[in-house]
């Protein structure tokens, strides 16, 4: 009877592996031909068979020296500066928020909160083309150059804005961790004659590392990994395209016969940091998305 | 029904009975929603009341000088030695009054026929078959040149901001006047009062709630309730393509747009495109949403099983997929699934030797939309695992082996444990995923950018969902934004009433001062 039941197990779990490598198969191999013809040195533009004949780092150098059409290391310039931006703004927004949810109590504090997660809740897709009809009208997309900087130009500014105004939203993770910090500190602090401000700075900050890590690498990632807002903002300013929106330009109908393989490695250049970003806090992650649920 | 006769009922029968008491229960739960509403709004005119009494009461008990405050802010605060504080009211007062006069009332003053013309020197409207024409070809030394008088635009949006600033000024006025008798008050109980320095202060302790929400409520404001309440108003104009400013002004439509789009009867492309398209995005959030969630709950299952290992390995395997940005796995998607030169078709011809290769992006319509949901199964499956994996483990591993021994096989514990159990514990995730698929832009518009392209629709094709009609309306030649604001308020109702839902959901089983 035992020996049955282990068998009956055995097979079952063998059947299980047998599908669990034919989904990670299926799940991976996309990713895999990304990689491995991001890496082939064929003389096709677009690849004729699944694996390429012949590797080098054509593709990759190609795409960071002929850019007298399509710029990407621009590209890559001009995102780089956004998350930069957008990510020292966002986390101040955010902690200030949550540390103001978490720890002080003031008149209507609860409809705040309840105002900012219904808020919250509200697709971002219909305030974005408001925010293009703002911009537009205010001709803030056609300025050039602003500070003198040059390259920093209208849509690159309005993009910063855009990633980093709606950050105030997101206070709800990092609220859950300050109150799990035991408010006895701040208790003993007040009585020592720490004031709030230096209740926030000396003892709440250092001891969030986590959450503060958490929220400046997630501001970063956002602008690397947006499509739409990009898209609807830029519009057809190439020069101020972000990676996403140049990525796309790469295989649109009039480049993609050229370009097919350039886009595979620039993919990959975007991708790989990005990946290894959010493999490091999927945890957090997975809380964050959750946080709005019930607690099983 | 007691708990017991429901536990003897089969799914079905379940189903059933939810079903009929969600109607049942409706009536209840209206009502109770608009006693809330009411309640709230009663509160609201309470507040509104005890305020104006207030006004009322300090402007009577206060001295001629907390008097005079009503008029000149900050005159109170300033003669009983608050002197910065005082002329910072008064400072307000006066940019106010300022903005008013040399800005903001060029442009409020025209929201009712959002602009005019000038012509020889007159200011007046010039009726054109388009609406109203705001340039005018007038001669400068022999030459025509051409002025534009107003913006339609510009009218609107600063409307829209000098309502706001009114609303800010309000407040601040209503904070002078009550500044105006404190002050007075603690003169006149010989109470010191305290100096600029140490009111600074207090915004950095008893005050620091001030500091820290200030900036995230102005860029949320500006950023977000700003272009909603701007968008809302799009929509009930005649903005578009001919209507466009500067060159041209649009008007106030009314309901319109709203009537365009509902005329079903009437045969319109609009009309019709819309229920379509309506018909399409609820279908589709459908099966996006539960194909992911079962399936993913599955894999989640098949991955935590005892005895299974290099769970790490596996779980790692479907990750990264969520890790990748969408962009790039959804632009990859639509490459390898191409007709031409596709890696898919590669592989299938590599093993069956057939040489048509399968459209499967701009084929049929139906064979358009099984692969933008199968393609959407694999990018959001490994969600799923994300979110579930931690929830399936809490599971009580005993209700799993008693249903064993009273002969449960597999699929029986998943129908009977698992699944009531994950929706109980993640039905606002559910929703929450329903509403995400409902917009769910990235999916639709990089893989087959609403195609194939459908001749009888107006501008969309037969994959479009909502979100990418409104979004080609907008950014592709129609330029026909009044009807895209229109959409937008539309599927703005629908997830907001989720939301809604999710939200009192949650509410409940909210603790937040457990730990502290």
């Amino acid at each position: 009877m035992i020996k049955s039941y282990k068998l009956r197990r055995g097979l079952a779990n063998t059947f299980i592996y047998i599908i669990l490598a034919v989904l990670g198969l299926i799940w991976i191999s996309p990713l895999a031909y990304l990689i491995i013809q991001s890496f082939s040195a064929d003389p096709e533009a677009i690849p004729q068979s699944l694996l390429p004949a012949s590797f080098g780092f054509d593709n990759y150098v190609k795409l960071f020296t002929e850019t007298a059409s399509l710029n990407f290391p621009r590209w890559y310039i001009n995102t780089f500066i956004i998350a930069c931006f957008s990510c020292v703004i966002s986390t101040i927004s955010v902690l200030m928020v949550a540390y103001a949810f978490s720890r002080l109590r003031f008149k209507s504090r609860k409809k705040f909160i309840n105002i900012g997660m219904i808020l919250g809740m509200f697709p971002g897709f219909m305030t974005m083309i408001a925010i293009y009809y703002l911009l537009k009208a205010m001709q803030i997309l056609d300025l050039k150059g602003i500070f003198g900087i040059p390259g920093f130009d209208g849509p690159i500014l309005s993009l910063i804005i855009c990633y980093s105004s709606g950050a105030g939203l997101g206070f709800q993770i990092s609220k859950g961790f300050f109150d799990t910090i035991p408010r006895a500190l701040d208790e003993a602090a007040t009585i020592d004659g720490a004031t709030r401000n230096q209740i926030f700075w000396k003892i709440i900050l250092p001891m969030s590392k986590p959450i503060v890590v958490y929220t400046v690498l997630t501001s970063f990632i956002g602008p690397w990994t947006d499509f739409i807002l990009a898209k609807i903002i830029a519009g057809d300013k190439v020069d101020n395209y972000t990676v996403a929106i140049g990525l796309q330009k790469m295989i649109d109908v009039d480049h993609k016969n050229v370009w097919f393989k350039r886009f595979l490695a620039g993919s990959v250049l975007v991708a790989v940091p990005v990946t290894a970003l959010f493999l490091k806090m999927q945890n957090y992650y997975v809380e964050g998305v959750t946080a709005g649920g019930v607690k099983g | 029904m007691r708990y017991i006769d429901y536990m003897q009922l089969n799914p079905f029968q379940r189903f059933g009975y939810n079903f009929t008491q969600f109607f049942k229960k409706l009536p209840g739960n209206l009502a109770r929603f608009f006693k809330f509403l009411g309640r709230a709004i009663v509160h609201f005119f309470v507040a509104i009341g005890k305020g104006v009494a207030g006004y009322g009461k300090r402007f009577v008990k206060g001295d001629i000088f907390v008097k005079i405050s009503y008029l000149f802010f900050g005159v109170s605060n300033m003669v009983r030695g608050q002197i910065i504080k005082g002329l910072i009211f008064l400072l307000t007062e006066a940019a106010y009054i300022c903005f008013m006069i040399f800005f903001a009332w060029n442009y409020i003053s025209k929201i009712n026929v959002m602009g005019t013309a000038v012509v020889g020197g007159v200011e007046q409207k010039i009726p054109h078959s388009l609406g109203y024409v705001a340039k005018t070809e007038v001669f400068e030394d022999g030459f025509p040149v051409t002025k534009f008088v107003d913006d339609s635009m510009l009218i609107l949006l600063y409307s829209v901001l000098t309502i706001v600033v009114t609303i800010i000024f309000f407040a601040i006025y209503i904070a002078n006047t009550k500044s105006a008798y404190k002050v007075y008050e603690a003169k006149k109980n010989g109470e010191t009062i305290p100096g600029f320095k140490a009111e600074i202060k207090a915004f950095f302790d008893e005050k620091f709630h001030v500091t820290l929400m200030s900036l995230p409520c102005l860029l949320i404001g500006c950023f977000t309730v700003l272009p909603l309440i701007f968008m809302i108003l799009i929509a009930f104009t005649t903005y578009d393509k001919s209507h466009l400013p500067p060159g041209n002004l649009f008007q106030w439509a009314g309901l319109n747009n709203f009537g365009e789009l509902v005329n079903f009867a009437g045969g319109d492309a609009k009309a019709r495109t819309f229920l379509d398209l309506a018909g399409w995005t609820i279908i589709w959030a459908i099966f996006a949403t539960f194909s992911n969630y079962i399936l993913g709950m599955i894999v989640a299952l098949m991955i935590n099983k005892k005895g299974i290992k290099l769970k790490a390995l596996w779980r790692t395997l479907f990750v990264v997929v969520v890790a990748v940005p969408q962009f790039v796995s959804l632009l990859l998607m639509a490459q390898i699934l191409a007709e031409n030169g596709g890696a898919l078709n590669q592989l299938i011809e590599m093993i069956t030797g057939s040489h048509t290769p399968i459209k499967f992006l701009n084929g049929t319509a139906l064979s358009a939309r099984i692969t933008v949901i199968i393609v959407n199964i694999w990018v959001g499956i490994p969600y799923t695992i994300l979110i579930t994996s931690g929830i399936l483990m809490n599971i009580p591993a005993d209700l799993y082996e008693s249903a064993t021994i009273d002969g449960a096989g597999p699929v029986k514990s998943f129908t009977k444990i698992t699944l009531p159990y994950m929706l109980f514990v993640t039905t606002p995730y559910l929703i929450t995923s329903f509403i995400g698929n409902i917009n769910n832009f990235n999916v639709i518009y990089l893989l087959t950018g609403g195609g194939p392209s459908n001749p009888d629709y107006y501008n969309a094709g037969y994959t479009d969902i909502l979100v990418t009609w409104l979004f080609n309306l907008t950014m592709g030649e129609k330029q026909d934004y009044k009807l895209a604001a229109a959409i937008g308020i539309l599927v703005f109702i629908v997830c907001a009433t989720l939301s809604l839902i999710t939200f009192n959901l949650t509410k409940s089983a909210k603790d937040e001062e457990a730990f502290s």
